[in-house]
């Protein structure tokens, strides 16, 4: 009863920004489609949202198919664009007010559903949308998003722009939200968030590649990897390109993640080569994979 | 009913919140109607003219004195001869001169036939033309007033009388032309402007995922501009009364039940627009080039039809705008009613139903 796609594709003009897509959101279930700019998760918003026609394969939200019912779907979704839909003019209390009247309820009728987020902008509701930092204005559009109670909720790159407090916060909220019974599907680019969901769909260049729950994601993770340090990071990553057995080398925070192409790994000898060409400070440790690195071997 | 006046109330906001748009929507009749009443005018008042009388007599000092009595010209110089015509003209201080032959009076007397020499200034033809025009009708009633007890066996008199605009009064044109293009600038542009608005901000996406029905997002943000529309025929109006002492001389609830129809005509131009622009830049754009220019120059109130070519004139008839000054100077200057402005009202009520229609058509109920 949560979400439920089933082979959907489109294309704009040349472009294919979607392709055989399926999956399903249990209803009360925090999803997550993770995947960079452009991979078209933003397209699969529109379509779960009524907004777009697939041009194949089907989809229901909430038990209402994407295109006969689309009606109903629009009483009971609420719906977060990538870009925040305020009204900059208008004030934080008139922006609120106003989505909850064209949905036809008031404020104080679904206040405890939005009073732990509305409560750290209430401060502010006399001022100006537009005048919001990133993190209130994230807020109030999630308060918006929710104000008429809707049983799923899409959030199109909600915690882009926003500082990582407020991220971190953000994701605090979404838990509660989830506990409240409301069916969330979110999508993001970045990785690290990616472990904070029940379920996950990555995405890439209009497919996705794997759906599971992130532990298990991780755990399916096929090699070791290997976190390397060097005072030169540069001539880290131009070493060990040139390194025969490498099988893949990108830059991980600070670090450099490595994987070898041999099942067994003598670190000892990676050492002395990187010794050898004169850097300075080298430290190899085992470490554990992320979702970020599942990802660099899926798109590899 | 509470969402459809939740929807109008934001959209009030959203007019009085930009302070500059809305001084701009309702200074703009109050300034173009006394640009177009004082500043760019047709009529001619205390223009400057030069006398070159070669035989000062009676008779020349007579005429003098006639056009000099004329709040029409004011004599600015004398001058003696011809080479100081064009100095004269150069230093740009006169429209024209007048210049009487020589022995003038003697020859009225003796042969019955005396000439006036009239030399305009045309750099600006209109003026010029005026100019002449005033200048042999001052002539020609003297001609009269000296003939009046001498009895012509034959001779034509030409009566003209001008007629719904007696006094030439350019404002009187005007009005109904300023009236069209605010009508059509607030209710087309600014009701595509601001439902483009609402593309361009993404916030349309979430309206659409919103239980509130098109047609109620459509009249939603129409509402608003169609009171603001009303306000500003209402001001347009009284200024003309108030300030140029204009006439209305038909009815003048006719005037508004037409004001309203064009009004409306408009809205669903801005909505056709907004249903084809995807930025406020563009929908700004699409309505300046297809509305305000043709409004301004193809609707009659400033280049007369009769005088285009006949392509143009064949485009016209496909301009709203030109049907509405026609109304509107039917109303307010010839005092007529529906009875001879039926068709008019009818072209304008067929093209408000077909740019409705063309709308609602056009009008995505999704994002393609």
């Amino acid at each position: 009863m949560g979400i439920k796609a089933q082979n959907i594709s489109k294309s704009f003009k040349n472009v294919t920004a979607l392709k055989n897509i399926s999956f399903d959101v249990k209803e009360g279930e925090l999803f997550g489609l993770i995947g960079p700019d452009g991979a078209g998760k933003s397209t699969l918003f529109r379509i779960l949202t009524t907004l777009l026609f697939a041009d194949k394969g089907n989809a229901t939200v909430a038990g209402f198919d994407v295109v006969e019912d689309y009606k109903n779907i629009r009483k009971n979704v609420g719906y977060m664009p990538g870009r925040f839909s305020l009204y900059q003019d208008l004030t934080v209390e008139e922006n609120l007010e106003f989505y909850a009247t064209i949905f036809g309820t008031t404020i104080e009728e679904n206040y405890d559903l939005i009073k732990e987020i509305y409560i750290q902008i209430e401060p502010f509701k006399k001022r100006r949308a537009g005048k919001l930092s990133g993190g209130m204005k994230q807020k109030l559009a999630l308060s918006c998003a929710l104000i008429h109670k809707p049983k799923v909720l899409f959030l199109d790159e909600p915690t882009t722009g926003v500082d990582p407090v407020s991220r971190k916060e953000f994701w605090e909220m979404l838990k509660r939200l989830q506990q409240k019974g409301i069916t969330i599907l979110v999508s993001t680019p970045y990785m690290d968030e990616a472990e904070l969901c029940d379920r996950i769909a990555l995405i890439q260049h209009g497919k996705i590649m794997q759906i599971d729950t992130p532990q298990e994601i991780i755990n399916h993770y096929p090699k070791n990897i290997y976190n390397i340090s060097a005072e030169n990071m540069h001539n880290l990553i131009e070493c060990l390109n040139e390194y025969e057995h490498n099988y893949s080398v990108y830059p991980f925070g600070e670090n450099v993640h490595y994987t070898d192409k041999r099942d067994l790994f003598n670190s000892q000898e990676l050492y002395d080569f990187l010794q050898s060409k004169n850097l300075k400070d080298v430290e190899i440790n085992n470490t554990i994979p992320t979702i970020e690195d599942v990802f660099m071997e899926l798109t590899k | 009913m509470k969402r459809f006046i939740g929807f109008i109330k934001k959209e009030f906001y959203h007019i009085i919140r930009d302070k500059r748009s809305l001084f701009i929507l309702l200074g703009m009749p109050i300034v173009q109607i006394i640009l177009f009443g004082f500043a760019i005018t047709n009529e001619i008042n205390n223009v400057d003219i030069a006398i070159l009388d070669h035989s000062k007599d009676v008779t020349t000092q007579e005429i003098i004195n006639k056009i000099a009595s004329s709040k029409y010209f004011s004599i600015k110089e004398y001058i003696a001869n011809e080479t100081e015509i064009e100095r004269s003209f150069k230093k740009g201080k006169i429209k024209a001169v007048l210049i009487f032959e020589k022995d003038f009076s003697k020859k009225l007397t003796k042969e019955n036939n005396a000439s006036i020499q009239i030399i305009t200034d045309a750099s600006d033809p209109n003026t010029a033309n005026t100019i002449s025009n005033y200048i042999n009708s001052i002539l020609r009633n003297y001609q009269q007033q000296i003939n009046k007890n001498i009895h012509l066996a034959y001779q034509i008199n030409p009566n003209t009388k001008m007629i719904f605009n007696p006094e030439l009064k350019s404002v009187f044109m005007f009005v109904p032309g300023v009236m069209t293009i605010i009508l059509m600038l607030v209710s087309a542009m600014m009701t595509s402007i601001s439902i483009s608005r609402e593309k361009e901000f993404g916030t349309m996406e979430v309206l659409l995922v919103s239980p509130l029905k098109p047609f109620q997002v459509i009249i939603g943000k129409v509402v608003p501009y169609i009171l603001l529309s009303i306000f500003n025929a209402t001001v347009i109006v009284l200024l003309s009364i108030l300030v140029f002492e204009m006439p209305i001389e038909g009815s003048l609830l006719f005037l508004v039940a037409e004001n309203i129809l064009f009004i409306i005509t408009s809205l669903s131009l801005g909505i056709l627009i907004s249903t084809v622009s995807e930025n406020q830049q563009k929908a700004m754009m699409i309505s300046l080039v297809t509305l305000m220019l043709p409004t301004i120059i193809l609707s009659g109130f400033i280049f007369p039809i009769s005088s285009m070519p006949w392509i143009l004139q064949a485009i016209t008839n496909i301009i709203p705008a030109k049907w509405f000054v026609i109304i509107l100077k039917g109303i307010m200057l010839k005092g007529v009613g529906i009875s001879y402005l039926w068709k008019e009202t009818l072209i304008l009520i067929g093209m408000t139903l077909f740019f409705i229609m063309l709308s609602i058509k056009k009008y995505k109920i999704r994002l393609e």
